[in-house]
């Protein structure tokens, strides 16, 4: 069945309190038709790694507004490796400085939103770039 | 706050390496892929166990390949179903339960649905929230779900993914309902025992005797007991749900009431809740009830496979021709649509005899 929703995990890592951009998202892609698994604030590595895993995503959004990014980025994404999901698309969003991009982008993210993206490019990259589950 | 930032060595070129840690390889076909992933998953790899369960949720030929395999295992766990309306607690006394279950050293997994758009077919699944705590657990599992269009609550295929947890091996499946109102009663044959969550001051004595969803559940749970009002609401429903003097004795073929257990908990705070998981075990003891349970529920997935099984064969090409000549006999009012059904079942008998 290809038509089946696309499912996404959002998710903030990290000790920063300020997860109204990622319930904002995480509404937005429900309204464009995927199905998103919210898991709320102060999320260690291994937390998300560990839904993405029992969820099945296709997909996982970090947001993170602490600066922490360089830290807890690379984790995430080493650990989705270890656990066997790597072909699991991981974009990130919130204040990431533009010098930090392409060492994410080192690290297997796909893609880097700051502020100003719409819900709808995220949306738009999201489709074209995910490896639907079967 | 400025971050010192790593050197980005070595990260590039693993993507493409660890792929072939995949449980199954995509590109075997559906029965290979469906063994090793069952055999994945009896033993244990949560991997095989995820993957499974989107192949159940997408209906997909693996999915059917898979349940041949695991169904025979299942029927160990108990099935506990929460249902009640939004906001009621039962995300919170899931996890709760599930607190409860580790510290007795029960493994425990859940099903959590919540609605998909009538509009987009998005969703939002949103009940991990309340379940944090046991990433660096292997006796947790929780899988959300969105309901697809389906009403009664849970998700179409909420009842196999509850059967293919339970041929897992967990002790445990808790199966999560999305926010209901007084009909949505589908969790009752899905589950062995069925929770209906009630907050404080909900509604009156006559809410209670409304036919329902107050009649499906084996346990009432007063959720949020500290706030005003819980123990009058408490009081009220059991009132209200014990069954009539003499009903159900009377030797009459009518199917008895049930006597639900009311409790108060504070999910949030764990209040009640090991009285709750006694009255849980307490229900599932009684072989016989649960046993009917279990038929019911044998019933309604058999009817679920064997309607789409008949959806399929009149879709067959030969089939496909007669079922759109009789619907335009039905449209035409030519043929009534009881006639129709006869016609078509006759169809498929026809189709069935070569075989």
């Amino acid at each position: 069945m290809t038509d089946r929703p696309l499912k996404v995990l959002i998710a903030k890592p990290g000790l920063d309190g300020h997860d109204r951009g990622a319930k904002v998202l995480a509404r937005g892609l429900r309204d464009e038709g995927f199905e998103v698994v919210y898991t709320g604030l102060r999320q260690t590595p291994e937390m998300i790694v560990t839904a993405a895993l029992q969820e099945d995503v296709d997909v996982v959004g970090l947001s993170i507004l602490s600066g922490a990014h360089m830290t807890l980025v690379p984790k995430v994404c080493r650990q989705l490796r270890e656990r066997g999901l790597s072909d699991v698309l991981v974009t990130v969003g919130g204040i990431i400085p533009d010098d930090d991009v392409e060492p994410l982008k080192a690290e297997g993210v796909a893609a880097v939103f700051g502020p100003g993206t719409t819900i709808g490019e995220v949306a738009e990259f999201i489709r074209a770039n995910a490896t639907p589950r079967e | 706050m400025p971050t010192p930032r790593p050197a980005s060595s070595g990260g590039a070129g693993a993507g493409a390496g660890a792929a072939a840690a995949q449980p199954a390889d995509r590109a075997a076909q559906p029965a290979d892929r469906a063994a090793a992933l069952a055999e994945g998953t009896r033993a244990g790899d949560r991997r095989s166990l995820a993957r499974l369960l989107t192949a159940v949720e997408n209906r997909t030929a693996m999915a059917e390949h898979a349940m041949r395999r695991l169904y025979p295992l299942a029927g160990h766990a108990h099935l506990i179903g929460i249902t009640g309306a939004p906001g009621a607690g039962k995300s919170t006394l899931a996890a709760a339960l599930i607190a409860e279950l580790r510290r007795a050293g029960r493994s425990v997994a859940v099903v959590a649905v919540d609605p998909s758009s009538p509009i987009t077919g998005g969703a939002l699944l949103g009940d991990r929230v309340r379940m944090q705590a046991y990433a660096g657990d292997d006796g947790v599992f929780i899988r959300s779900m969105a309901s697809r269009g389906h009403a009664g609550g849970l998700a179409a295929t909420s009842t196999a993914a509850a059967a293919v947890l339970d041929g897992a091996g967990f002790d445990v499946v808790l199966l999560e309902t999305v926010g209901t109102g007084q009909s949505e009663v589908e969790v009752a044959a899905a589950a062995d025992t069925t929770v209906v969550l009630e907050a404080p001051e909900m509604g009156d004595e006559v809410q209670a005797i409304k036919a329902g969803l107050l009649e499906v559940a084996d346990i009432v749970v007063v959720n949020k007991g500290d706030r005003p009002g819980a123990q009058r609401t408490a009081s009220q429903l059991r009132a209200m749900l014990t069954p009539m003097a003499g009903r159900g004795a009377d030797g009459s073929s009518r199917p008895a009431p049930k006597r639900p257990d009311v409790l108060i908990t504070t999910a949030a705070t764990g209040e009640g809740v090991p009285e709750l998981l006694a009255a849980l075990d307490r229900h599932r003891s009684d072989g016989p009830v649960v046993h009917e349970a279990r038929v019911a529920r044998a019933e309604a997935q058999v009817a679920e496979v064997l309607a789409e099984r008949m959806r399929a064969r009149l879709a067959e090409r030969a089939g496909a021709d007669v079922a759109r000549e009789v619907y335009d006999l039905v449209a035409r009012h030519e043929l009534d649509p009881y006639a129709a059904a006869d016609r078509l079942l006759a169809q498929v008998d026809q189709d069935r005899s070569p075989a």
